[in-house]
């Protein structure tokens, strides 16, 4: 089976540090890997990150994440950057914006119990508009790791509520890392027995792990092609003889 | 009638950067449990350290099999040990402690294999 973690937050301006997340990805058994970039990255930097990865032998996926304070700004952020990314991920702080990203289609993954838990999280209707589209619930691993107590325990309960919002409709489920420490990178079995405490079961965290990842990996990478004209349609060949 | 008790031995990797005793690492797994499913939890697990090596930076536990995955997760889980940072990695599950050294044997060579290519590279 082939892992993926689709959300690798190394420092990039920091050559070792990002090399020692990588590194560590891959001795871990990870073949695809998901660096966030911030939007304005330069390209030496995504090109060192390339070279990296490809000496390690894993796939690199470019990834964005963005926080928008409202939809207004998600969407103008979505129209700049879509095509720079072959991911994109939505940290939502408002209603709004959750509801503007699960129903737009340039959306592929949402974070789950990324704003404030008592005012808003992925809910039904979040779940229900997500499924009608593209956007999968994207589930960060590492704050189970560092948090305590009574932020643990809100964390745990809000964390259990999205994902059985997103079973009940459907919405495919995404787990990655999500770390900025090789320290607090785990092997994907090791996530897979972490999300018992999140009631769901080894086949699903496995699949949340490989398969759901990689289907958004593939489905954007065929739209970022220059082959790609609309959905379903797909230019075959070019050339005089056409 | 009581059934028959199942078991289930965990081989486990331990990576820090300063020395770990043994205590100190049971200590830790047990804490870990303790803090993610508190004592009711923690007295379904049976859990037992049954060998530590840190030379191999290794340790084999044994929990009851019915709480595996509470074991499992609260392992994951751990991010320090003693107030040091440290990782622990399951390798390994297996139903009897022989076939669990018989398969660690070929998982231990194939890491020495591979320590000493990355050296020779």
């Amino acid at each position: 089976m082939k892992f993926v973690d689709l959300h690798l937050r190394p420092p990039v301006n920091q050559f070792d540090k990002m090399r020692k997340l990588i590194e560590k990805s891959a001795e871990l058994g990870y073949s695809v890997v998901g660096l966030t970039f911030p939007i304005d990255v330069k390209r030496e930097y995504v090109e060192n990150a390339q070279k990296i990865c490809k000496e390690l032998g894993l796939d690199m996926v470019t990834r964005a994440d963005l926080t928008p304070k409202n939809s207004r700004e998600l969407l103008s952020m979505l129209r700049k950057i879509r095509r720079k990314f072959e991911v994109i991920g939505v940290n939502c702080q408002t209603k709004q914006t959750y509801i503007q990203a699960a129903k737009d289609r340039r959306v592929d993954l949402i974070s789950a119990h990324s704003g404030e838990y008592k005012k808003h999280f992925f809910g039904k209707s979040e779940a229900k508009l997500a499924s009608e589209k593209n956007a999968a619930l994207e589930v960060n691993l590492t704050p189970l790791l560092y948090t305590e107590g009574f932020r643990r325990i809100h964390l745990l309960n809000i964390l259990r509520k999205e994902i059985s919002a997103a079973n009940k409709f459907g919405v495919p489920i995404v787990l990655s890392s999500g770390a900025e420490n090789p320290r607090l990178l785990r092997k994907p079995n090791d996530y897979a027995a972490l999300t018992y405490l999140l009631g769901l079961d080894l086949h699903s965290a496995k699949l949340a792990l490989s398969v759901n990842p990689i289907n958004i990996v593939e489905r954007n990478r065929r739209k970022l092609s220059p082959n790609y004209i609309c959905p379903g349609v797909y230019l075959v060949k070019r050339g005089k003889d056409c | 009638m009581l059934g028959r008790i199942r078991r289930r031995y965990i081989l486990v990797k331990i990576e820090s950067d300063e020395e770990i005793d043994r205590r100190s690492f049971l200590n830790a797994v047990w804490s870990s449990i303790l803090r993610l499913f508190g004592e009711y939890g923690a007295s379904q697990t049976e859990l037992a350290l049954i060998e530590y090596r840190w030379k191999e930076r290794s340790a084999i536990l044994r929990c009851s099999h019915r709480a595996l995955e509470m074991v499992k997760s609260a392992i994951a889980a751990i991010t320090r040990i003693n107030g040091k940072e440290a990782t622990i990695h399951i390798l390994l599950v297996s139903g009897t402690l022989k076939s669990l050294r018989r398969k660690s044997k070929t998982i231990f060579a194939q890491e020495n294999k591979n320590n000493m290519s990355q050296k020779s590279n």
